[in-house]
């Protein structure tokens, strides 16, 4: 059963709240040229899309510092994006030149960012999870105050990884924010065919890991769950489990032929769509215009094409720098 | 010059850089109140606290993991793993993070993690603790792979480790911990070189790890019946030192690798490539490998020994090459 469109009122300014919505059109545009870009060539490898999630990385990253640390999935463009990745850089990226964010090594599914503290784009399901809980670590023994915040779909919590970062995250009460983003198919593969247990809440909470459960398509709510949930883990409440519930428009991949859901269904998701349905609401709440909305998805598009002539005019690196980086200095 | 234990160096390294630098950290199954499982970090608890020395769940692949994380966030923690068999385990995060990270992200994030853990056979623990697959990790660019063999290198490698920018893998061959020697003063520090153990003109020894001391008991023997090996002690098995040993082979022309791994796509393999591709034409004989049987590792003790290395099987693979069996 899919649930209502997100509705009710929007309890922020008109400035934060416009800027919720700019940040999901930046993505939803942004991956929109990139699978035409796919198309045309001019992207190659795999190429996930996330569009349909946008309210989650928007919700969710908004709720975050400056200083915190985001580890992130091979479907990242819009985490990196929201945390503060040039748009520029990242397209540039998944054209494969060395102006990207990991200079053309990485590609679509491995964009990282140190300025930003965004460690990947990582493409090994549930790889990330340890990972997160070890940046936590350090922040934890440093005193830093920091918290990482750590995406993943449902998919990974199949995998051991999950379960012994569960573990160890709330055995050492580190400060990760475990922000799991349920689309309901790890690939091809619904939830109810690969869980024994379908309430992903009830795993975390075995570990002692505080939960949340919020409705993915609706950046309200993802905001709230996430801003609460990054003010306790942030205070020292230990781990933060929060599965957002959302869905996938487009095909897992550009590989994907969707033999494994019914159009239907997809159709009955875009009704929840995280853009129209909160720009529905704005409007009804009187902070929003059709006129602004249409500035807003301009300004989008227009940041799409700055990033897309980056890419063009950028650089490929010389076959001779190939194992450049392989190891640091003094190594 | 003191005489100490190969656990003691490890000990005494490790207490050294946990009182140096406050950024390092040892975690690791039972490596605190426990006193580590072969008891090498026996009362660093007790000195350093629980938070860095860490005991972890029996949980490869997290802890391992959360290292890499705590390298990137600033830290220098040393994991210790049980053994190479468990660090199976944990591959995915030694393969696909800390190997890559570096070179997949353009050279923003580098791991400057350091794992331990013990390898190898001659203790009859059967098949799953037994193993020796330093190999497998040699073969993965952007980590440095250790074997030290002696006190020495247990006391002075893991400084340079810890003080590398990268992952670098210590593999400690578990029967050597109780292996006693005197500890020169001062001791050599570097992780890039391999070592000339005992100096020959008739053939080369090349061995790492546990088949060092069986390398050099093969010497002695050989050098009974007038053959003067030369034993070198690969001591980083990535990246390889090729230079050292290869100019040895130009100087005796003839090649014996002791390498405690499978044969098949063994480190001695990779060894043998080397000293083909850039000495063929200084051999006298074929170049020859002295390595474990393919089998998994048996618990029977005359079946553990037959298949591991030994000094006489060294010393009849060189009388093969000399033309002396």
């Amino acid at each position: 059963m899919i649930p209502a469109p997100p509705s009710g009122p929007v309890p922020y300014p008109r400035e934060f709240a416009l800027r919720l919505l700019a940040d999901m059109l930046r993505i939803r545009r942004m991956e929109e040229k990139s699978a035409e870009l796919y198309g045309e060539g001019k992207i190659r490898g795999f190429l996930h899309l996330y569009i349909g999630e946008e309210a989650v990385a928007t919700g969710a990253i908004g709720a975050l510092r400056p200083e915190d640390n985001l580890v992130a999935t091979y479907r990242e463009h819009g985490h990196a994006l929201l945390r503060g990745v040039a748009m520029n850089a990242i397209m540039a990226e998944m054209y494969g030149k060395r102006e990207g964010c990991s200079r053309g090594r990485g590609g679509s599914m491995h964009l990282f960012d140190a300025a930003t503290r965004f460690f990947g784009g990582n493409a090994i399901v549930g790889g990330g999870l340890p990972l997160a809980a070890g940046l936590a670590l350090a922040d934890r023994m440093q005193r830093t105050g920091r918290i990482t915040a750590c995406f993943f779909g449902e998919g990974a919590v199949a995998e051991g990884a999950f379960h012994e970062s569960m573990n160890l995250a709330a055995l050492w009460r580190l400060p990760v924010l475990f922000c799991c983003e349920n689309n309901l198919y790890a690939m091809g593969t619904a939830i109810e065919r690969s869980e024994s247990q379908t309430d992903l809440c009830a795993k975390a909470a075995s570990y002692g890991v505080a939960t949340r459960r919020a409705d993915g398509m609706d950046v309200v709510a993802v905001h709230e769950a996430a801003k609460e949930a990054a003010e306790s883990v942030r205070a020292g409440g230990g781990p933060c489990f929060i599965e957002f519930q959302t869905y996938r428009f487009r095909a897992h991949s550009m590989f994907d032929p969707e033999l494994y859901r019914d159009k239907a269904e997809v159709e009955a998701w875009r009704t929840r769509g995280p853009i129209h349905t909160y720009s529905a609401r704005l409007k009804t709440q009187g902070l929003l215009t059709e006129d602004e909305f249409q500035e807003l998805d301009r300004a989008a598009m227009e940041e799409v094409r700055g990033a897309v002539a980056y890419a063009e005019a950028g650089t490929l690196e010389p076959v001779e720098d190939l194992a450049r980086d392989l190891c640091g200095a003094g190594a | 010059m003191r005489r100490i234990t190969y656990r003691e160096a490890l000990r005494e390294a490790l207490r050294e850089a946990l009182l140096q630098d406050a950024r390092v950290f040892l975690m690791g199954e039972d490596v605190g109140r426990y006193g580590g499982t072969y008891a090498v970090s026996k009362g660093l608890l007790e000195e350093f606290g629980p938070e860095r020395v860490r005991d972890t769940p029996l949980s490869e692949l997290a802890f391992v993991g959360a290292g890499i994380g705590a390298a990137l966030g600033g830290m220098r923690p040393i994991v210790e793993v049980m053994t190479v068999n468990f660090s199976l385990l944990a591959l995915d995060q030694i393969v696909n993070t800390a190997a890559l990270l570096r070179h997949m992200s353009g050279g923003q994030f580098g791991v400057p993690l350091v794992i331990r853990m013990a390898t190898g056979a001659g203790r009859q623990l059967a098949a799953q603790h037994s193993h020796s697959l330093e190999c497998w990790y040699a073969h993965v660019p952007g980590i440095k792979v250790l074997a030290p063999a002696t006190v020495e290198d247990a006391r002075g490698m893991l400084a340079p480790a810890l003080a590398d920018p990268d992952p670098v893998i210590l593999f400690e061959h578990a029967q050597l911990y109780n292996l006693e020697d005197d500890l020169p003063e001062p001791f050599t520090a570097d992780i890039a070189r391999a070592a000339v153990r005992r100096r020959g003109d008739d053939v080369t020894l090349i061995a790492y790890g546990g088949c060092l001391s069986k390398a050099l008991q093969a010497a002695d023997r050989l050098a009974d019946e007038g053959i003067a090996a030369e034993v070198i002690d690969l001591r980083v098995l990535r990246p390889l030192d090729t230079d050292t040993f290869v100019e040895s082979v130009r100087r005796t022309h003839r090649a014996v690798v002791v390498d405690e791994g499978w044969r098949s796509g063994s480190l001695a393999a990779e060894v043998l490539a080397r000293i083909v591709e850039q000495a063929f034409y200084d051999l006298d004989a074929p170049p020859a490998r002295v390595c474990s049987e393919e089998v998994p590792m048996p618990y029977a003790r005359h079946l553990e020994e037959a298949a591991l290395p030994q000094p006489a099987k060294i010393v009849d693979a060189v009388r093969g090459l000399m033309g002396r069996r």
